[in-house]
C-alpha cells in the first residue's frame, strides 16, 4: 500500500509566497486520519496560509499535498472548509438556512438548483448546532457566535471526510465553544479528521489528540501528549510563552 | 412557527411593492394621457419601453455590483466605454450594433487594465480605478473631440453618449437591447446559484469546486454587457447610477436575494421608463440625469421609510425599545424595594424610584401606570396585582435562565443561545425546564 494513502492529509515540500518573503516554508506533514489536530503557532505564522494552500485557494511556490493519498481535484468531494467568519460580508441579503444549504452546492454541481432534499440536510445541521429556530433569520441578525456556528452547519453539510477550520473559536461565546466542541468530538468518533486553526494554548490538550506546531515551517507535529511540550512551544512562539503561559501549559502537558 | 408566519406577511409586503409598481409603471403612459389629456407620440412610447428594459437590466445585475461594492468599478467601466464608441464610429459608422460593441471592448479593457495595474503595482483599488476612468475617459474626449472636426461627421451625435439622450433611440435599437438583454438575464438565473456563492463567500466556492476566478469574470462581463447596453440612454457619466441605484434602493426592502434582483429590476424599469419619458419631452433635457433623479427619489424614499432598515423605522424602533427597556428595569427595581420592605405591595417612595438608575425611570413610571401595572398614591408608587405577577415571572425566568447557563451541559440540556430577555418555557423543552425548576432554591417571596 501507497504509504501516502494512509494519512488522510500529507503535505510535501510546500511553499507559499507572497511577494519575496514566503508564508509558509517547505512544510512536510503527515496527519494520519481519524485524529482531532490542532494548528497553532504566532500571529503570521502561516496557519491560514496553510489551509489556503491545501484547499488550491492561493497558489503555491512549490510542493504538493494529498488527500488519502489523492491529489485535491479528485478528493475535493471528502474535504469541508470552514473560513474564517470574518471572510464574508454578513449583511448580505440571505438567510441562516441559505447559507447552510450552500454547503450542498458542491455536491449539486452546476446549475442543479437546491430542493427540498437539500432543505431537509441543512435543517438537521441546523439542529445539530444549536440554530434550528433560527433557520429563516436574516444573517446580519446573528450573533459573532451564531455566525461561527452557521458556518459550522454549512460544513457539517458538505459530509466531508476531512475538516478545515479556521479558527473557528475566535471571538465567540461560551455557549458557541461547547456546541464547536461537542461536534468535534462527535465527527471525531464517526472516524472524521478535523484539522482547527487554533488560538488558546490552554485548551489545547483538552480539545485535541493531535496537534502541528507552525511557525512558517513545522516546528512540531504528533500526538498532543508527546508533542505539546514546553521546548517545543518556546521554538514555535520564542521565549515569551513561558512567562505568559508557562504554569497552565506544563501541567497541561503533564497530564 | 410564529416567526415564519413574520416572514411570510414580509414576503408578501415586498411582492406587494413589486406588483404595485409595476403595474404603475405598466400603467403610467394610458393614466397619463387620461388623466392630464397628455398625447404620446410613437416616438416617445418607443422610447419609455427602451428606457423600462433598459434599467430592468441594469437594476437587475446593479444588485451584483452593489454586493460586490463594485460600485466604483462600474463607474470606471462606463467612462471606459467612451473611446471604444468613438474609434467604432470611426471604422464603422453610426450603427448602433458595432457602436455598443466598441463600446464593450474599450469597457473590457479597462477592466483587464485595472487587474493588470493591481496585479503588477502596488497601487490600491481607488488608485487603479481612478487611473483607468481618466485615461480612458480622456481619450474619449479627445477622440470625440477629433470627430466632431471631421466634416459631415459632427452631426453624428455622438456626444449623446456622454450624457445620454432618449429620443435618438429607435425601434431598432429597442430590439437589439431586449435581445442582449434577454441572454444576459438568461446568463444569471442560468449561474443564479453560483453567482451567489462566489458574491457572499468567494473562498468556500473555490473550496467547492467552484473557480471563482471564472465566476468574476463571467458577473463582470455581465456588468460590463449591462453598462454598454445602457450607455446610449444615460451617457457614460451617470450610467454607474443607473447600474447601483435600483440596488441599493431594493435593499432597504428585502433580506433575500431574489427579492432584491427582482425589485431592483422593477425599479430600474420605473426609474428608466420614467426618465425615458420625461426627456423625450423636450429635447434640450438630457436622459441620463432625468432617470437618475427618478433612481435616486426611489433612493431616498427606500433609505427613509424601508420598514426594518429605513431611518424612520429605526428611529420608531429605538424609541419603542428605549419605553420598553425602562419600563421592565423601573418594574424590577418597584418589586426589589417592596420585597425589601415587607411585602411586594409596599408603597416605594417617588423621590427614591425617580433616583435609581439612570434618569430613565421617568419615562418607565409612565409606561408602568399606562399599563396598569403601577400606581402613584400619597405614599408613593405601588405595584398592582398584574404588575406583581409580571414581575415574579420576570424575575423567575431570570433565575431559570441563569441555572441553564450554569448548569446546561451537566444536565444534557440542548444548546441555546443564551438570551435572558425571552421566555425560557418557549426556548427549551417542558422536561428541560423542569429540571431547572427543581434547580430554584426555596421561593423566599411573599
Amino acid at each position: 500500500m501507497d504509504t501516502r494513502q494512509s494519512f488522510a492529509l500529507s503535505v510535501d515540500d510546500l511553499t507559499v509566497a507572497y511577494d519575496e518573503k514566503p508564508a509558509i516554508w517547505d512544510i512536510d506533514l503527515d496527519v494520519p486520519a481519524g485524529v482531532l489536530m490542532a494548528i497553532v503557532g504566532p500571529n503570521g505564522a502561516g496557519k491560514s496560509t496553510l489551509i489556503k494552500a491545501a484547499l488550491n485557494l492561493i497558489p503555491r511556490a512549490a510542493g504538493t499535498v494529498a488527500f488519502y493519498g489523492e491529489p485535491y481535484e479528485r478528493a475535493r468531494p471528502l474535504v469541508g472548509y470552514v473560513p474564517q467568519r470574518g471572510s464574508v460580508d454578513w449583511d448580505f441579503p440571505t438567510s441562516v438556512l441559505d447559507v447552510v444549504t450552500m454547503g450542498l452546492y458542491g455536491k449539486l454541481g452546476w446549475f442543479r438548483r437546491p430542493g427540498r432534499a437539500q432543505r431537509e440536510l441543512a435543517l438537521a445541521a441546523l439542529e445539530q448546532v444549536g440554530l434550528l429556530e433560527y433557520a429563516d433569520r436574516q444573517i446580519s441578525q446573528l450573533s459573532g457566535g451564531q455566525q461561527q456556528r452557521t458556518f459550522l452547519a454549512r460544513a457539517l453539510v458538505q459530509d466531508a471526510q476531512i475538516y478545515f477550520m479556521d479558527e473557528p473559536f475566535a471571538a465567540v461565546d461560551a455557549v458557541t465553544e461547547n456546541a464547536i466542541v461537542n461536534i468535534l468530538r462527535e465527527l471525531n468518533k464517526r472516524g472524521k479528521t478535523v484539522l482547527v486553526v487554533h488560538h488558546d494554548l490552554q485548551t489545547v490538550a483538552e480539545y485535541f489528540d493531535w496537534v502541528t506546531l507552525l511557525n512558517v515551517e513545522v516546528i512540531a507535529s504528533g500526538r498532543t501528549s508527546e508533542t505539546f511540550t514546553l521546548a517545543n512551544l518556546r521554538k514555535t512562539y520564542g521565549g515569551r510563552v513561558s512567562t505568559l503561559h508557562g504554569g497552565q501549559l506544563l501541567a497541561a502537558s503533564a497530564t | 412557527m410564529r416567526r415564519q408566519h413574520i416572514l411570510k406577511g414580509d414576503d408578501r409586503r415586498i411582492w406587494l411593492i413589486i406588483a404595485a409598481i409595476a403595474l404603475l409603471g405598466v400603467l403610467i403612459l394610458p393614466l397619463s394621457q387620461a388623466l392630464f389629456g397628455l398625447r404620446f407620440s410613437y416616438t416617445v412610447r418607443v422610447v419609455a419601453l427602451g428606457g423600462a428594459i433598459l434599467g430592468l437590466i441594469s437594476g437587475a445585475l446593479g444588485c451584483f455590483a452593489v454586493l460586490r461594492r463594485e460600485s466604483l468599478l462600474g463607474d470606471a467601466l462606463s467612462h471606459a466605454a467612451l473611446p471604444g464608441v468613438a474609434i467604432a464610429f470611426l471604422l464603422a459608422g453610426r450603427e448602433l450594433g458595432p457602436l455598443l460593441i466598441g463600446a464593450g471592448i474599450a469597457s473590457w479593457l479597462s477592466l483587464r487594465f485595472v487587474a493588470a495595474l493591481l496585479a503588477t503595482t502596488r497601487l490600491k483599488q481607488d488608485a487603479a480605478l481612478g487611473i483607468a476612468l481618466a485615461s480612458f475617459f480622456a481619450a474619449g474626449i479627445a477622440l470625440l473631440a477629433y470627430i466632431q472636426s471631421i466634416p459631415d461627421a459632427g452631426q453624428a451625435g455622438l456626444d449623446h453618449f456622454i450624457f445620454g439622450q432618449a429620443a435618438a433611440i429607435i425601434e431598432s435599437d429597442v430590439r437589439l437591447v431586449s435581445a442582449v438583454g434577454i441572454a444576459v438575464l438568461l446568463v444569471l438565473a442560468l449561474f443564479w446559484k453560483e453567482f451567489k456563492l462566489v458574491t457572499f463567500d468567494p473562498e468556500f466556492a473555490g473550496a467547492n469546486g467552484f473557480r471563482s476566478g471564472r465566476l468574476n469574470a463571467l458577473l463582470s462581463t455581465l456588468i460590463v454587457v449591462t453598462i454598454v447596453l445602457g450607455l446610449q440612454l444615460a451617457g457614460v457619466i451617470l450610467m454607474v447610477g443607473m447600474l447601483i441605484a435600483p440596488g441599493v434602493a431594493a435593499r432597504q426592502w428585502t433580506h433575500k436575494l431574489d427579492q432584491m434582483v427582482i425589485l431592483a429590476a422593477v425599479f430600474g424599469a420605473f426609474s428608466g421608463g420614467v426618465g425615458a419619458v420625461v426627456s423625450a419631452l423636450d429635447s434640450d433635457i438630457p436622459t441620463g440625469p432625468t432617470i437618475i433623479v427618478a433612481a435616486f427619489a426611489l433612493v431616498l424614499i427606500s433609505l427613509a421609510f424601508a420598514p426594518g432598515r429605513g431611518l424612520v423605522w429605526s428611529r420608531m424602533r429605538a424609541r419603542t425599545n428605549r419605553r420598553r427597556l425602562a419600563a421592565r428595569n423601573t418594574l424590577r427595581d418597584l418589586y426589589r424595594y417592596a420585597l425589601a420592605h415587607g411585602a411586594s405591595d409596599a408603597a416605594v417612595p417617588d423621590a427614591f424610584i425617580r433616583g435609581v438608575g439612570d434618569g430613565s425611570a421617568e419615562l418607565g413610571l409612565r409606561e408602568l401606570r399606562a399599563g396598569g401595572l403601577a400606581t402613584l398614591d400619597a405614599a408613593g408608587w405601588r405595584l398592582s396585582p398584574s404588575g406583581i405577577e409580571l414581575a415574579r415571572r420576570r424575575r423567575r425566568n431570570q433565575q431559570l435562565w441563569d441555572l441553564y447557563r450554569l448548569h446546561a451541559d451537566e444536565l444534557g440540556l440542548p444548546v441555546l443561545d443564551a438570551d435572558s430577555q425571552s421566555d425560557i418555557a418557549t426556548r427549551l423543552p417542558p422536561a428541560a425546564v423542569a429540571k431547572l425548576e427543581k434547580l430554584l432554591p426555596e421561593s423566599a417571596e411573599a
